[in-house]
């Protein structure tokens, strides 16, 4: 299985090879009552994958908006037994992927975690603080289940370092924006365009680049060295807003209509 | 007294694999930006470790700045009350009043050798927040301290000496508020300034190089006491050896003296934060360890008396101390420790840090197992920082 190509690595792939960019939005899930439809609407809006972060009681990877989204879902009762359930009965239309740290998965088991992700219809998972030395346990179980383990490969990565992580990574390549948590900045680091054309330089894999990605100007910006975007915090805002599935949804088509246009 | 089973240091407490693990426990569960940083401090430790100019600089620090070796007291009255021989390791006498500033001197050495000028820290009591502002004015660092909104109410004395020592003291708003909450901004301030700072984590928990790392830097209280043994007790050992555990530093430096002998290691927790006691494992804040998490894996807000134990886990290596039955753990209530607390003051005329109490608390209920032995005691900290709120507690506020 490993070696195949999964869901989500060919939805984003077949975006890439019609001259498109990648934009993979992120909403956190449990997050208010209309989380689902959120998600529902957001992939109509022309999403090419969505990450569901899985709340978690300590996301170190994670800024102030994040936080906020992980604590206000744990408080309103969200499990990843609950999201999962709910995600497997919705069909979305587009491939998932989860975005948890890796106690939810190591406290299920790796091989139950993975099957359940597989059996609510998961393409994908990202767990950012499990990196390459680590990840054989998890990976092994995820390849066995089907799903399409991610890794992240930062701006501190010496050279020799990258070609490995791409090597092991699934779905895509998360290329880290910048030195620090997620989180809108006002301007696009220069880390995240150098990151990005280091991953191009040794991965035919889609490349997309997310942490301090936080407006269509930025998405864009990095998109001409990328093949796309992870958005998370500039979304997970919106939602915290209260501006609904419709209000999340029109920022993802400013998103989508600014990658279109370049 | 038990036999000393080897001269040689016994694998015991050795190295962690190269993977850093103890047993099944370790590792470096930490976001990909941090790897590199991890994997540089490690070379860098172990060539610091390795360095006869480092290994003396630290000692003349230990001895010079901070007036080790500390001395062991026999605790005569507590003894003939409990009706067995105790024996308190005076941590608590060291320069900052914890065994903190063991660790900080090592690793504010260790910083200043790779060239970063900013030193990054979490505390819970504020011990190690104090050690840590204290080795960055010697040094003439930068400082921040990350301490949750809770603590800093519990332990106002200690974020005036921080201030006062120069260091910038961040109040951790998140999740519990406590030392937890802490530990996870710093790492978020950590995984921004990767490049100048430098993460002088407090406890021998958190990702590969640390617990090894830090345990190493406390060894001096386990080998220090170990020869005082030797000299008091006819060159033998204690039957039990004891020490309150949170992330288990002060712990793990004791325990390092002695685990190759016949003696018994015994950590306290606070049964609101016994992570070794509850025996489920779980990875946050860089390492595998047992947890206190829920049946879904969310980590839970421990809950003690004392700032510095209020945490849900603990090092890794004691966990796997406790895997191979090599040290037990047992739990004791804030009301006994509160009751201990006043016993050493009143008896010993030694205030004790909340932390320590812990490990008195224990003994004092288990003086029917300890009956004609001697029982060393790692006083890990001096009671000043915790009069305020004890004069609370007493007064029934």
């Amino acid at each position: 299985m490993s070696d195949e190509i999964g869901a989500f690595e060919a939805n984003l792939r077949k975006r890439r090879d019609a001259g498109g960019k990648v934009l993979v939005p992120y909403i956190t899930g449990g997050l208010g009552d209309d989380w689902l439809e959120t998600l529902r609407a957001v992939a109509d809006a022309g999403a090419d994958g969505i990450e569901i972060g899985i709340p978690f009681s300590d996301p170190v990877m994670d800024g102030p908006t994040i936080q906020e989204a992980n604590d206000r879902a744990l408080d309103h009762g969200a499990t990843p037994a609950g999201i999962l359930s709910a995600v497997k009965d919705a069909d979305i239309g587009v491939p998932l992927a989860v975005m948890t740290y890796y106690n939810i998965a190591f406290r299920a088991g790796d091989v139950r975690f993975a099957n359940d992700l597989a059996a609510a219809g998961v393409s994908a998972a990202i767990l950012p603080d499990l990196p390459l030395e680590e990840t054989d346990e998890w990976a092994a179980a995820a390849d066995d289940a089907g799903i399409e383990t991610v890794l992240l490969a930062a701006p501190t990565a010496p050279d020799e370092r990258l070609p490995r992580i791409c090597e092991r990574s699934r779905g895509f390549v998360y290329g880290v924006g910048l030195l620090g948590i997620t989180g809108v900045r006002d301007e696009l680091a220069q880390s995240a365009m150098d990151i990005a054309g280091r991953l191009k330089a040794v991965t035919d894999k889609p490349v997309l680049v997310g942490v301090g990605v936080g407006t269509p100007a930025q998405a864009v910006q990095v998109s001409t060295v990328s093949d796309g975007v992870v958005v998370g915090s500039a979304i997970v805002n919106r939602m915290l807003a209260g501006d609904g599935p419709e209000g999340v949804a029109a920022l993802v088509r400013e998103f989508r209509e600014a990658l279109d246009s370049m | 007294m038990a036999n000393v089973a080897g001269t040689d240091r016994a694998p015991m407490m050795g190295d962690p694999s190269p993977e850093g693990r103890f047993g099944r426990f370790g590792g470096r569960f930490i976001p990909e930006t941090l790897v590199p940083a991890c994997q540089e401090l490690e070379k860098a430790f172990r060539s610091a470790w390795g360095d006869p100019e480092f290994r003396s600089e630290f000692s003349s620090l230990l001895a010079d700045y901070a007036g080790r070796p500390s001395p062991i007291t026999e605790a005569g009255r507590m003894g003939e009350a409990l009706g067995y021989r105790i024996l308190l390791k005076r941590e608590d006498l060291n320069h900052t009043g914890s065994h903190k500033i063991n660790n900080v001197l090592g690793q504010a050495l260790l910083a200043k050798r790779m060239g970063k000028t900013r030193l990054i820290a979490e505390t819970g009591a504020g011990q190690h927040g104090v050690a840590t502002a204290t080795a960055a004015a010697l040094f003439g660092m930068e400082c921040i301290v990350y301490m949750g909104e809770v603590d800093i109410e519990r332990q106002k004395l200690n974020v005036f000496r921080m201030n006062l020592l120069g260091a910038e003291v961040v109040p951790a708003m998140s999740g519990s508020r406590t030392l937890k909450d802490a530990v996870n901004e710093a790492m978020r301030d950590w995984v921004a300034t990767v490049e100048d700072s430098y993460y002088c984590l407090g406890s021998a928990m958190g990702p590969h190089p640390y617990p090894w790392m830090v345990r190493t830097f406390h060894e001096v209280i386990g080998s220090e006491a170990r020869e005082q043994c030797a000299r008091l007790l006819d060159g033998g050992v204690p039957d039990v050896v004891t020490a309150c555990v949170g992330g288990g530093s002060n712990a793990i430096g004791i325990f390092s003296g002695f685990a190759d002998t016949d003696a018994e290691l015994v950590g306290v927790e606070p049964a609101g934060g016994a992570a070794v006691g509850r025996r489920v494992p779980g990875v946050v804040h860089g390492s595998k360890s047992f947890l206190m998490q829920d049946e879904v894996g969310q980590v839970l807000e421990a809950e003690s008396i004392s700032a510095g134990l209020d945490y849900p886990g603990v090092g890794p290596e004691h966990a796997h101390l406790a895997d191979i039955g090599r040290a037990r753990y047992e739990p004791v209530t804030d009301d006994e420790v509160v009751e201990a607390f006043q016993f050493m003051s009143k008896l010993e005329g030694i205030i004790p840090a909340l932390e320590p109490a812990h490990a008195l608390a224990w003994m004092m209920r288990a003086r029917e197992e300890l009956a004609g032995k001697t029982v060393l005691l790692n006083l890990s900290g001096r009671g000043d920082k915790d009069v305020a709120q004890m004069q609370k507690v007493l007064s029934g506020e």
